[in-house]
């Protein structure tokens, strides 16, 4: 069978199980459709929270930015998961006893103000909508890329899937479709990686082949890769080339933005118990781990593959696979000294991304019409192709390249239903239920949230068939924006029962706010300027939300102490969510009578 | 013990201070190995040698995130202990 065929086949498949898997599930209430009814398995959410937080990015494009970066790469590994100790420790736990809906509920609640709540539904929604953007876009992508689809149609098509297990079965739905997601997305990651791995190296488990030698060189792939790296002119690939503090900043800022971004906190909303929130955050976090340990392994294999493959090689005599992606767009060669080799070392090819032209060069390769650049280097290569090329590059057979193209599929939109659903409540619940009509019935309600998701993903389609040239440049902006404004305020409504209404409100708004303006000054109205002489502090705009964090923090706490302290109901709410049951007594357990139900 | 509410207020008082003692005790430790070892002193690390890693390079790409899933692993058992020793425990029917 051809790889088509088995792309179609897998991909194909594939759907056919997540659309079962929705009809099975389907939402009935606004608890089943907002939380699954809080009764997910701590197990399952662990899996579900994997595939929910692993995105196409996760999936696609981690390993090859790791692979051309080096150790600075590290920054994505540990902030992308550090972010979970913080989650369980903090604030999941208390979220779930809190027992409500969405975050905006913990907010406004704790805040007894229909204004932090508002602040909060905002943020929810610009943070979710930059994210699923990129969702959308990437399933595009995948089915251009290894299917002949077009873009627009790749996007209809993942729409239509979405729509169709977000708006029917709601947060159940999602989840037991995100198992399923989780299931065929780790399995297309791990199968080339542990193939690869074993080529390289000899040793099956990626994981432990990172550390050993590379067969026949008597070097460890870490060696080599510098030794291939000196001999190149490129950096050393254990070697960093950002600054201490900024990437400090970056680690600081992903993972305090990723505990407080609302697709992933309220995962933690359906667990039966306090308990099981705690473990689900830990099983998360080992499934998460499985694929983010694999990856930086498979960025130095990949890397030394590559470099061998192509440097100082004659076009003529490359393997097939470069001249399939040189056709993606993914590679492009400029042939500058006229001797038909390709030269790789460091800087840029060209100015800008490749634009190719119809023709094709004395060796055979695709022309640009881009001004080549005064550097020695000759070789534009896309960071994706990093994982998406690799089966080809180490010669796998054709159903693991349609298992990769099933894969990413599955991590951008277990993503994207996550993304869509937080935006879906916060319409329904939030702003119609919680504010503009309190009256409405639980139907009506569901109503409301399942139009409210179907409007949510024809939006996500149109930025992702037209998207804005701005999606890339601001991911910064959603953990930046949700390390500045949620992660203090749900803090601190938890570990400090004096904070009130005043505090929080001034801290989120100025912590937004700092956030918010230097991205922008950065990243939009001065690119120019980004550069390290002019950050504050040498804080680069993806690292400046660990700044925004404090500055909320300090305002929070200077405001707080200038005004009334929160009302007495409020501190017994927060005395309440810190314990998971009854209250603490330090007589024994009386078996099948506690004492918190003798109080009645 | 002049008034019945007072052994509750400090039995729960108990239970939040060992609480928080154990959450910052794990956090001294996520802070270590990844904005200590995997940042702050990576290059100081790195003279070392483990496996084929420079001891600071492991550290930051594969250390800090395994020493991550340990930490909620031992925040959810030491918990679980904690609950019941205050009586705070959730039974299974609760669910």
């Amino acid at each position: 069978m051809s790889t088509e065929m088995l792309t179609y086949l897998f991909i194909g498949a594939s759907f056919a199980l997540y659309i079962g898997i929705a009809i099975w599930s389907r939402a009935g209430s606004t608890g089943e459709y907002y939380v699954a009814g809080k009764g997910v398995h701590p197990v399952a959410n662990g899996m579900a929270t994997g595939a929910d937080w692993m995105s196409a990015a996760s999936f696609i494009s981690m390993a090859g930015i790791i692979s051309f970066i080096g150790r600075d790469g590290a920054v994505y590994l540990m902030g992308w998961t550090g972010g979970y100790v913080l989650l369980a420790m903090c604030l999941a736990p208390y979220l779930r006893k809190f027992g409500k809906f969405t975050v905006p509920d913990f907010v406004g609640e704790r805040y007894y103000s229909q204004t932090a709540r508002v602040v909060a539904v905002i943020c929810v929604i610009f943070i979710s909508f930059t994210y699923v953007a990129g969702q959308m876009r990437g399933v595009g992508i995948v089915f251009s890329r290894y299917l002949e689809v077009d873009i627009t149609m790749g996007v209809l098509i993942g729409m239509g899937i979405v729509f169709f297990y977000a708006v029917l079965g709601g947060m159940k739905g999602i989840t037991y479709t995100q198992v399923a997601q989780y299931c065929v997305m780790i399995f297309a990651f791990m199968v080339p990686a542990i193939f690869i791995s074993m080529m390289i190296t000899g040793n099956p488990i990626p994981q432990l082949g990172f550390g050993s030698e590379v067969t026949g060189t008597g070097q460890s792939v870490l060696e080599k890769l510098n030794g291939l790296s000196a001999e190149l002119g490129f950096k050393q690939y254990t070697d960093g080339s950002k600054s201490t503090i900024d990437v400090f900043f970056i680690t600081m800022a992903l993972m305090v933005g990723t505990a407080g971004l609302p697709h992933v906190i309220v995962r933690f909303f359906t667990t039966p118990t306090v308990r099981d929130a705690r473990k689900s955050a830990g099983y998360a976090l080992l499934f998460i781990a499985i694929l983010y340990t694999t990856a930086p392994a498979v960025a130095s294999f990949a890397r030394i593959n590559l470099l061998n493959t192509v440097s100082e090689s004659s076009y003529k005599e490359l393997p097939e696979w470069f001249a399939n992606w040189e056709n993606s767009g993914l590679i492009a060669w400029i042939d500058k000294n006229e001797d038909g080799k390709i030269q790789y070392t460091d800087g840029h090819p060209m100015e800008g991304k490749p634009q190719f032209t119809s023709e094709r060069g004395d060796s055979g390769e695709r022309l640009v019409s881009n001004n080549p650049t005064a550097g020695e280097n000759e070789l534009y290569v896309d960071r994706d192709i990093m994982v998406l090329a690799n089966p080809e590059i180490a010669q796998l057979p054709g159903w693991v390249i349609a298992l990769i193209a099933a894969g990413g599929l599955a991590a951008a939109l277990s993503t994207a239903a996550g993304l869509l659903l937080v935006i879906s409540t916060s319409v329904s619940h939030d702003l119609l239920k919680q504010n503009l009509m309190p009256n409405i019935s639980d139907k009506q309600e569901l109503l409301a949230a399942r139009i409210a998701a179907g409007v949510a993903i024809v939006i996500a389609g149109l930025f992702g068939i037209y998207p804005p040239a701005f999606v890339a440049q601001v991911v910064a902006f959603a953990f930046g924006l949700a390390a500045a404004s949620f992660f203090p305020a749900i803090l601190m409504g938890i570990f400090y029962k004096r904070m009130n209404r005043e505090g929080a409100i001034s801290g989120m708004v100025s912590g937004l706010v700092f956030t918010f303006a230097y991205i922008v000054y950065f990243k939009f109205i001065n690119p120019a300027a980004n550069t390290a002489d002019n950050w504050w502090f040498g804080v680069s705009p993806e690292g400046i939300g660990t700044l925004g964090m404090l500055i909320n923090f300090s305002v929070s706490m200077v405001v707080c102490h200038l005004t009334a302290a929160p009302p007495k109901h409020i501190q017994t709410l927060v005395e309440d969510i810190r314990v998971p049951r009854g209250t603490p007594s330090s007589e024994p357990a009386v078996e099948g009578n506690s004492p918190a139900s003798n109080l009645g | 013990m002049a008034h019945p509410q007072d052994p509750k207020k400090a039995a729960a008082a108990a239970y939040w201070r060992e609480n928080i003692r154990l959450l910052l005790t794990l956090l001294v430790i996520w802070f270590a190995v990844s904005f200590g070892a995997g940042i702050l002193f990576v290059d100081f690390l790195d003279q070392f040698q483990m496996g084929g890693f420079p001891l600071g390079f492991w550290f930051a790409q594969q250390g800090s995130i395994y020493t991550f899933v340990i930490l909620i692993f031992v925040y959810a058992w030491q918990m679980n202990r904690l609950d019941h020793k205050y009586n705070v425990y959730e039974e299974e029917d609760e669910a």
